[in-house]
C-alpha cells in the first residue's frame, strides 16, 4: 500500500489541510486582534505612533506614484479618445478609472510593500529576539500591546492613502490633459463632475480601499506573528506578507467589483 | 521622536487625507450641487424609450432640470412608464412636450422638455401626455433607403 500514487494522494492532502488548517489559525488570530483592541484603542497614542509608520511614512511615495498614474493615464486616455473625437472625456476617464480601480489597488499594493512588509519585519524581529516572550513574563499580553494598534494603524491610514492617491491622480491627468495638451479646461471638470457619482463611485472606492486595509493589516500581522523565529523566519515572512496581501488585494476587488459596479 | 512631533505629523496626515476625500467629495463627484434640496417626480409615457438610463439627465433649453428615476415596462399600454425627478425651483406647463434626444452623433441619451403655453402647472404625480419617442437609427436608416428605392423604380 506505500507505492507512488498513495505518497502522491497523502502528501496532496496534506498540502490541503495544512493551508486550510493556517488560514483558521488565522482566522482566530483575526478575532483575538478584534478582542483585545479595546485595550490598545484606549491607549490611543500606540496606535497614532503607528499610524505614523505605516501612513505618514508611505505618503511620499502614494504621492508621487498617484501623480505619475495620473500623468500616464491623462497621455494613453488622450491618445486614445482622440481617435474618436471626444477627448473631452478625458476628465471622466481618468477621475473614474482612478476613483474606482487604480487608486483603492494601485495604492493598497504600494502600502502592502511599503508598510505590511515593514509591520511583519517589526513583528518577526520582535519574535526572535524573544521580546514578545519577555512581554508575556511581565503580563503583559503582547498581542493587545503589540499586534493589536498595528491592525489598526494599518486599517486607519489605508483609506485615508487610497484617497491622497486618487486626488493626487486626477491632478496628474489634470496637468497632462489641460496644462500640456490643452483639453479645455471647462468640459474637463464639467463632464467629470456630471458622471461621476458620490454613492456609487467614491463611497464605493472608499469601502475597497477600506476592505484592502483590513487584509494588508491582518496578512502583515498574522505573517509576522507567525514567523519562524530565525533572521531566515523573518524574511521569509516578509516575502510572504507582500505575496499573499498583493493576491488577496487583487482576488477581493474582483469580488468587490462584481457586486458594486454591475447592474445599474 | 517625541510625542508632540509624532502626534503632529499624524495629525497632518489625518487633516490632508480627508482633505483629498473632500476634494474627491466636492469637485470631483460634485456632491455640493447635485444634492441641492427638494425635487418632485412626475411621469411620462414613452412608445419607445431608446437608450435613455436611470439616473439620466431631463434637460430644458439645454440646463439640466432633473434626473431619471425609474424605467418600467408598462404591461397594460405596452409603453415605456419613465419616473423623473425634477428640481422643485422650476415648475413646467401641463402641455409640456417631452422628447427623447441624443447628445451629439453617439453620445448619452437624455430627456429634453419642450415648454407650452398652459397656465396650470405640473404638480407632483402628474403624467406628461405628449411625449416623442426616441429615434432609432437603424428604423431611420431603413426608411431612407426603402424610400430611395421607391424614388427609383417610379423613375425607371
Amino acid at each position: 500500500m506505500d507505492n507512488g500514487v498513495v505518497r502522491a494522494l497523502r502528501g496532496l492532502g496534506q498540502q490541503v489541510t495544512a493551508r486550510i488548517w493556517r488560514l483558521g489559525y488565522a482566522s482566530r488570530f483575526l478575532l483575538a486582534v478584534l478582542m483585545y483592541s479595546g485595550t490598545s484603542l484606549r491607549r490611543l497614542h500606540l496606535t497614532i505612533r503607528e499610524v505614523y509608520f505605516a501612513g505618514v511614512l508611505s505618503m511620499i511615495i502614494i504621492l508621487v506614484s498617484g501623480l505619475f498614474v495620473g500623468m500616464v493615464l491623462g497621455l494613453q486616455g488622450y491618445d486614445t479618445l482622440a481617435r474618436y473625437g471626444s477627448t473631452e472625456a478625458l476628465g471622466v476617464l481618468v477621475s473614474l478609472s482612478l476613483v474606482r480601480e487604480l487608486g483603492p489597488v494601485v495604492a493598497a499594493l504600494l502600502f502592502a510593500s511599503r508598510a505590511g512588509s515593514a509591520i511583519t519585519a517589526e513583528i518577526g524581529m520582535m519574535k526572535a529576539t524573544e521580546q514578545l516572550s519577555a512581554m508575556e513574563m511581565m503580563a503583559v499580553d503582547p498581542i493587545a500591546r503589540v499586534v493589536a494598534p498595528r491592525f489598526w494603524g494599518g486599517v486607519i491610514s489605508m483609506p485615508l492613502l487610497a484617497a491622497l492617491f486618487s486626488a493626487m491622480g486626477i491632478f496628474g491627468g489634470y496637468l497632462v490633459g489641460v496644462q500640456l495638451i490643452g483639453v479645455d479646461e471647462g468640459s474637463f471638470w464639467s463632464q467629470m463632475q456630471a458622471s461621476v457619482d458620490f454613492r456609487e463611485d467614491i463611497l464605493n472606492g472608499v469601502i475597497k480601499s477600506f476592505v484592502f486595509g483590513i487584509i494588508v493589516s491582518w496578512v502583515a500581522v498574522f505573517e509576522g506573528y507567525d514567523a519562524e523565529p530565525t533572521a531566515e523566519g523573518v524574511s521569509g515572512a516578509t516575502t510572504r506578507t507582500v505575496v499573499t496581501s498583493s493576491l488577496a488585494i487583487l482576488a477581493a476587488d474582483f469580488v468587490l467589483t462584481a457586486f458594486m459596479f454591475t447592474g445599474t | 521622536m517625541s510625542r508632540t512631533t509624532l502626534d503632529l505629523w499624524v495629525g497632518f496626515f489625518v487633516a490632508v487625507g480627508l482633505g483629498a476625500l473632500l476634494f474627491l467629495a466636492l469637485k470631483v463627484g460634485n456632491l455640493a450641487s447635485s444634492s441641492s434640496g427638494e425635487t418632485y417626480a412626475i411621469q411620462a409615457k414613452f412608445d419607445n424609450i431608446g437608450g435613455l438610463k436611470v439616473r439620466g439627465a431631463v434637460k430644458s433649453a439645454g440646463v439640466v432640470v432633473g434626473r431619471v428615476t425609474e424605467i418600467r415596462f408598462d404591461p397594460e399600454a405596452y409603453l415605456a412608464l419613465v419616473t423623473i425627478q425634477v428640481d422643485a425651483r422650476y415648475k413646467f406647463p401641463r402641455d409640456t412636450f417631452a422628447t427623447i434626444n441624443t447628445s451629439g452623433l453617439l453620445g448619452e441619451q437624455y430627456i429634453g422638455f419642450e415648454v407650452g403655453g398652459d397656465t396650470a402647472m405640473l404638480k407632483a404625480g402628474d403624467t406628461i401626455k405628449k411625449t416623442q419617442s426616441a429615434v432609432v437609427l437603424e428604423k431611420l436608416i431603413s426608411q431612407f433607403m426603402f424610400n430611395k428605392a421607391a424614388e427609383d423604380g417610379g423613375k425607371k
